[in-house]
């Protein structure tokens, strides 16, 4: 049901403007999905992306509301701007969904993304890890004498740089969240 | 008011509560504290079916003819999976049923125990909402919950997993009225695009009503807004398969159903319309054919209860998110209170050009004195039994094409058909629930060989509660549709699609101690259907038909609305290229 019901003017995707024709451009939007916190919910969710062919670029689910039992799953996904309204109606006619809001074209908003990088090296390029790990804002949460494992916040962008300079100075592992997001501004 | 009672005794309360009279079902091991309850109430009817699939089925053919939901209570692992594909027929044709399955005692879920099967997880994409119920105090407003969401909206399937220590495991019974439901579809369409539609149908010249199952699906109003809208503004109308019966066939104003093997007038009014105004219908490929061919010159209006329905497949210039009965109303009442307007012109010229298409005589077909054309026998049950308070279902394939073409329907819920799925042996035992809502009514199964013989044990259902249910089988020895697509595409090789070792269906019925009629002369068929008709009991009527016939007209894949086949002439080369590799 939320997919038709976006503040009106607020996306230019809307069912309601009459719009002529859809374009063919692949765009990248993310979605916050609130739903009921029940099991098997992530399920459905997953299963209508690849049941029906959608994209995941990223996931992430978790808890928002004990009280209110809700749980809140952003998801990064790509399409056409008809594939990306099917998707809000798919997800929108679940059971469970509460609401569906699409941050790409609802007005600003800010996405993050937690990251931990391992990194294993010695001499030069151990301290040209930390150098980097230092511009990026990346905090140092485990150290050997043969490396570090750094925690990064910020844009998938930026940590896909991050990823990309400490390759060759010994990159071993990376865990990242997935992206969490939320409008910018009081509501 | 709460009470304490078990899970099992909850099962049946809350069916009762929710006005449930018939479940179709099958016992098992984990679901007998259930069928112990059953056996000590005499409330609600209980079908013994004889496969999971058909109990689905059943209650499928029970809910699409009173627009009540279906019930069926089937045991855990192989009860649930033989559900599958009921639900799955059910989904796809929007059919309210609530399907409870017996599961292992939770502390053994996991272990691979006997007869455990994932069923929450494998039934997820064929129900609209499913539940494994883990504890009693949750199971009742579970249950009143099932019955809201299957029912609300666009309608669908439910599942309730119930293991069996939730069932025997004592619990407080919750009221249907103090279940606190977050799920409330919208049902008041947007008042904008209700004007928006209402201003196009003043100025439209070639406007057409193009309708579905959800007009029948939102209820008997619908259906009688639709007529008086149909009346007021003298539009053509034209339905789905799903939606037969929603405007009667006999109506001035009626073009036949649409699509892939609608009628000619239908589809060359929807290819050159210049308003099309879908009511309750999806858009589906059988409707549509080749889509960037689909009504290329039309302004297109789509009334859906389920957003994502709109802009699935087709961009639509007026959408309205609503229930077919509610927006009916306000469409009517705006039209209305601007004052009634139409192009008279333009629809006058509009509806010449119709009636040159119906000049086409699409269904005409070449009659055979010596064999039953399959049309022949449909058009004369249909002037035998039209008099009749008559319920149709069917098979899948040529029969059930035939079927909707020959045979008409003045109101909606008599026409139980599988078609987003396209279930064989869906009929026989959806004739079944049908028969159980309608214990007097005349119910026939309009049914091809091949699709009776997948539900065939149900004939002792049929028996079993004396369900006087009519099987109109007619016998091409063929898979016909099969074989026509073979014919057509494969270059006439016939692989498997040939009936063979078919039984002697007269002494089949005698078996189970029904009635057997055969037939193969068209100068009989009539005291055979008379026959038919006026026995107390289930016939098996086998009707040998000509065994080469083809349906049209035709829509071939990849092609579209204004390239139908009208007959054998026209089919050389006729699928070609992409076509080919559709279905």
């Amino acid at each position: 049901m939320s997919a038709l019901k976006i503040k009106k003017g607020a996306t230019s995707h809307s069912a309601y403007n009459l719009r002529p024709n859809y374009s063919d451009t692949v765009e990248r939007h993310t979605l916050a999905v609130l739903v009921e916190n029940e099991p098997g919910v992530l399920a459905r969710v997953i299963g209508l992306f690849s049941g029906r062919g959608y994209n995941i670029d990223s996931l992430t689910v978790a808890e928002v509301d004990h009280l209110g039992h809700r749980s809140r799953i952003t998801i990064v996904t790509s399409g056409t701007p008809q594939i990306i309204e099917q998707i809000k109606a798919q997800l929108g006619r679940i059971v469970d969904v509460h609401k569906v809001n699409d941050l790409t074209v609802e007005g600003p908003s800010v996405e993050r993304e937690l990251a931990l990088f391992k990194v294993a090296g010695k001499g030069e390029n151990r301290i040209e890890a930390v150098r980097l790990a230092d511009i990026f804002r990346a905090n140092v949460v485990d150290s050997t004498l043969e490396s570090f494992v750094f925690e990064i916040t910020g844009t998938p962008e930026k940590i896909d740089a991050f990823a990309e300079l400490m390759q060759p100075l010994g990159l071993q592992e990376i865990a990242r969240t997935g992206v969490a997001a939320l409008s910018r501004g009081a509501v | 008011m709460t009470k304490a009672m078990t899970g099992a005794k909850m099962v049946v309360q809350a069916l009762i509560d929710q006005g449930v009279e018939v479940v179709f079902g099958y016992p098992g091991g984990a679901v007998l504290p259930i069928y112990d309850e059953i056996f000590q109430q005499n409330s609600i009817t209980h079908v013994l079916v004889r496969h999971e699939q058909g109990a689905v089925h059943a209650a499928e053919g029970y809910a699409r003819s009173t627009g009540k939901p279906g019930v069926a209570l089937v045991t855990s692992g192989p009860g649930a999976t033989n559900a599958v594909t009921g639900l799955t027929d059910a989904l796809l044709d929007s059919i309210p049923l609530i399907v409870l399955t017996g599961q292992v005692p939770t502390f053994m879920i996991g272990s691979d125990a006997f007869q455990e099967a994932d069923t929450v997880g494998i039934t997820r994409p064929c129900t609209k909402h499913n539940w494994l119920v883990k504890e009693t105090d949750q199971l009742a407003a579970t249950l009143h919950e099932a019955f809201h969401v299957a029912t609300s909206g666009r309608p669908g399937p439910v599942l309730i997993d119930i293991p069996k220590d939730v069932q025997f495991a004592t619990g407080t019974y919750t009221q249907a009225k103090q279940v606190e439901t977050h799920y409330n579809p919208q049902v008041k369409g947007d008042m904008d695009a209700i004007t928006e539609l209402a201003k196009a149908m003043e100025t439209a010249k070639r406007p057409v009503f193009y309708t579905g199952g959800g007009v029948i699906n939102s209820g008997p109003a619908a259906s009688q807004l639709l007529r008086e809208l149909v009346a007021a503004t003298g539009f053509p109308i034209t339905s789905t398969l799903m939606g037969l019966g929603c405007y009667p066939a006999s109506g001035d104003n009626w073009l036949g159903m649409l699509g892939m093997h609608g009628l000619y007038e239908a589809n060359m009014a929807m290819h050159d319309c210049d308003l099309m105004i879908n009511i309750g219908a999806r858009f589906d490929d059988r409707i549509t054919g080749r889509l960037d061919a689909f009504s290329p010159g039309s302004k297109k209006a789509h009334i859906d209860i389920d957003a994502s329905s709109i802009n699935k497949v087709i961009h639509v210039d007026i959408p309205i998110l609503g229930d077919v009965a509610h927006v009916l109303e306000d469409l009517l009442n705006v039209w209305k209170a601007r004052g009634r307007k139409t192009d008279k012109e333009g629809l006058s010229n509009w509806w010449d050009q119709i009636n040159e298409w119906r000049n086409v005589k699409c269904l005409d077909y070449k009659q055979d004195s010596k064999i039953i054309k399959p049309q022949y026998a449909l058009q004369r049950l249909e002037e035998l039994t039209k008099k009749h308070d008559r319920y149709i279902t069917t098979e899948v394939g040529q029969h059930q094409m035939w079927a909707a073409q020959y045979l008409g329907f003045e109101d909606p819920n008599r026409w139980m058909t599988s078609g987003g799925l396209g279930t064989m042996g869906y009929g026989f035992p959806a004739s079944i629930g049908v028969q159980m809502a309608h214990p007097d009514a005349l119910v026939i199964n309009v049914a091809g060989e091949a699709s009776w013989l997948m539900n065939m044990q149900e004939l002792g259902t049929a028996m079993q509660y004396k369900l006087p249910v009519k099987q109109f089988i007619l016998n091409n020895e063929r898979l016909g549709m099969v074989r026509q697509w073979q014919q057509l595409l494969h270059g006439e090789r016939y692989s498997s699609s040939w009936s063979e070792s078919l039984p002697d269906f007269v002494k089949l019925a005698e078996a189970f101690g029904a009635k057997g009629i055969q037939c193969h002369d068209p100068d009989t068929l009539d005291d055979a259907i008379m026959e038919m008709i006026t026995y107390d009991g289930p016939v098996l009527f086998d009707c040998l038909v000509e065994k080469h016939e083809n349906c049209f007209p035709m829509i071939p894949s990849g092609k579209a609305h204004n390239e139908m086949l009208l007959g054998d002439d026209s089919t050389e080369g006729a699928i070609q290229g992409a076509g080919e590799a559709l279905v």
